[in-house]
């Protein structure tokens, strides 16, 4: 369906990437949102607590992180799109209830705009060193999505792709953003409403004597039953059955785990999203994400000057990992040269799908602010060699 | 004689409707207080004439948090302690919800006491309902924010030393709009409670003093769930409108029961509404109370 015009501002933007991050959810249809204030993230919220009241959306600041994302899952069994936002620290305290949006089955949207840390860290500096918390993060077995937008036009673009993958399979999906691009400002073009696809939120069309709220009937994704509605449903943090009644077995542990990691296991070449440039002759490629790719761009820019061909790809889409097209390219390639803002944490990932078939060069970096473009060129040069 | 034994199997339980019975038994123990207070809920619930499509119960962890899975409603078990935040999130995403948080005293105001305070501060409409058995029961007898001061708990095997909330001072300080405490014994005044605070707004807090006979009487040496109700019986001073200063509750003391408080006071939704009204004016646009949910054409 097309965004509800209420909550589109279309128009050409000069916005930072929290604002913009922050129109993105409003124009996704998001009405609920339940925050407690964290640098560098709370711009978003702010943006959003000044315009939901004309839009028949409801902010909340609540007591802290636990009881803003247990707010956000039960919010979305009202049937309303809702998200939290935070950083770092809050993001740890959100670990709880990711997890039981996980195990619920909710869609929400949590965003992450990342600064340095472990702890307090860098409050006001940036950092992508939750990548892999972002992924295991709650404890137990599940899947999720994250995206990671690269410039305030991917926060307000991926913050809507963020809602509508939550639709679409049930799952908290992560905005992870990182703190030079939630405050850096540029152009913003968001358009008319009618050309904003959302996904709606997909009531079952079953009488409630016909419903059972994890039943799937041979597809990965239950329908959805909202509270209110005469269903008298039942959800629980428990394992449960396609009743979602508890059951304390390893059979149906076994069967409900499983779905939940296949629902995104099996439709990860649906949902990973990478953006490539000159990947076709190179022998080296740079693999970044976030405001870390425009660094990179830069180094990539001396290694090509100094005769390498190298390329990029850039991970839109961070989980689920784009496994299929790393093994590729890894089958091809000499090596992989992976920075981020972090000590190595997507490189994991990149070194587990070359499998020992390319190189793979890690170019950490602490955090507190970007790396230095020869730091990169150094590393492709190194790799080339 | 055999023929009163058919006819109270034949008839159904008059809060069956209520209950998933499908679930039964439950896991409750015996002469565990906790079926009592679901009983009085169930009852007052049908008694108010409420549309039960509209009323939700959401629990956290324990033995109380299992309510939410018993009782035939839009039932939701969240996580440890995070049950009036998620109430909260439910609440406000679709506001003709009656919402009723049922869980017991360690999720409530232990590892959830953070959430208890603030709700209570916006006199967020809820009607939280407290069973407190001074213990935590489903973990096994640990030391809870309750135990009253010498009674022994598992982690305190040599007695507590520590100070318990007195929990209708707590909420009544913090500025819940309706204040009440009862045992199981008193199952009409507490079915009563429960159907006043169904009638009202706001924060609406319930404290049922619950019998656990497996950790609390046992590890205390107070006999058996009967002994409880016995003691209830023999040890209950009915107080309403006490100052919730004087109603705390000592290791086998008196307990005082009563409707501490039941004041009008605008609930968050409605401050929150007027606030918007008044600044924005015609600009404000609420949220249905049906919800933020929109839907598509197709």
């Amino acid at each position: 369906m097309k965004a509800d015009p209420r909550g589109v501002l279309t128009g050409t933007h000069y916005l930072d990437g929290d604002f913009a991050c922050g129109e993105g959810a409003m124009a996704a249809g998001c009405r609920f949102v339940a925050g407690y204030p964290i640098t560098p993230s709370t711009e978003v919220v702010e943006r959003i607590g000044r315009r939901f009241p004309m839009m028949g959306g409801t902010f909340i600041q609540m007591e802290d992180e636990l009881a803003s994302m247990a707010a956000v899952v039960g919010a979305s069994w009202s049937g309303t799109k809702c998200m939290t936002v935070t950083s770092g620290p809050g993001f740890s305290l959100m670990m709880e209830n990711i997890g039981l949006a996980a195990m619920m089955e909710t869609p929400c949207v949590v965003v992450n705009v990342q600064r340095a840390g472990p702890s307090t860290g860098l409050p006001t500096m940036v950092g992508q060193a939750d990548m892999m918390q972002a992924r295991w993060g709650s404890h137990g077995d599940y899947a999720l999505i994250a995206v990671c937008p690269r410039s305030p036009q991917e926060a307000f673009d991926l913050t809507i792709h963020a809602f509508n993958l939550s639709e679409r399979y049930r799952v908290p999906v992560l905005v992870m953003m990182d703190e030079c691009v939630g405050h850096m400002t540029e152009k913003v073009v968001i358009p008319p409403a009618a050309e904003i696809e959302v996904v709606p939120r997909r009531l079952t069309a079953r009488p409630p004597a016909e419903f059972l709220p994890y039943q799937t009937n041979g597809s990965l994704v239950p329908e959805f039953a909202r509270a209110g509605d005469g269903f008298r449903f039942h959800t629980t943090g428990l394992t449960h059955d396609e009743r979602g009644y508890p059951v304390m077995t390893p059979e149906c542990q076994a069967k409900s785990v499983r779905r939940l990691l296949d629902k995104i296991r099996l439709n990860a070449g649906e949902i990973a999203r990478v953006e490539e440039e000159d990947t076709g002759g190179a022998d080296v490629v740079v693999v970044s994400y976030g405001i870390t790719s425009r660094v990179a761009r830069l180094g990539v820019g001396l290694a090509r000057e100094r005769g390498v061909k190298v390329g990029t790809l850039r991970l839109v889409v961070a989980w689920p990992f784009p496994e299929a097209r790393i093994r590729e390219l890894a089958a091809r390639v000499k090596a992989f040269v992976v920075p981020e803002i972090n000590m190595g944490q997507m490189v994991l990932e990149v070194e587990r799908c070359a499998a020992g078939k390319a190189a793979v060069v890690s170019v950490p970096h602490a955090g507190g602010n970007v790396h230095d473009p020869e730091a990169i060129c150094q590393a492709i040069l190194g790799a080339a060699r | 004689m055999s023929t009163r034994t058919d006819d109270t199997t034949a008839r159904e339980h008059p809060i069956a409707p209520f209950i998933r019975m499908e679930r039964m038994p439950h896991i409750w123990c015996p002469t565990c207080g906790i079926g009592t207070v679901v009983k009085c809920y169930a009852t007052a619930l049908a008694d108010s004439g409420v549309d039960l499509d509209k009323a939700c119960v959401v629990s956290g962890i324990g033995c109380t948090g299992r309510v939410a899975g018993y009782m035939r409603l839009d039932g939701f078990h969240s996580t440890h302690g995070r049950a009036i935040p998620f109430a909260t999130g439910l609440k406000l995403g679709r506001p003709e919800l009656l919402v009723t948080v049922f869980s017991g005293d360690g999720d409530l105001v232990g590892i959830g006491g953070n959430h208890f305070i603030h709700a209570a501060r916006r006199n967020m409409d809820l009607l939280v309902v407290l069973v407190n058995n001074f213990i935590y029961g489903m973990t096994g007898g640990q030391n809870a924010p309750t135990t009253p001061l010498t009674a022994h708990s598992s982690t305190m095997p040599f007695g507590n030393f520590e100070r318990p909330f007195s929990l209708p001072h707590l909420a009544a300080s913090c500025g819940a709009s309706y204040v009440a405490r009862w045992t199981c014994l008193q199952v009409r005044q507490l079915t009563w409670a429960f159907a006043e605070a169904i009638g009202r707004k706001g924060f609406r807090f319930i404290e049922v003093i619950a019998p656990c006979s497996t950790l609390y009487a046992r590890l205390n040496k107070l006999g058996s769930g009967l002994d409880l109700m016995r003691f209830y019986h023999d040890n209950v001073e009915i107080r309403n409108g006490a100052d919730t200063r004087e109603v705390d509750i000592g290791y086998q003391e008196k307990i005082v029961c009563g409707k501490f408080r039941d004041e009008e006071r605008p609930t968050y939704l409605e401050l929150m509404h007027e606030h918007y009204r008044k600044t924005l004016g015609d600009r404000y646009v609420p949220m249905p109370p049906e919800g933020g949910l929109i839907r598509g054409e197709d």
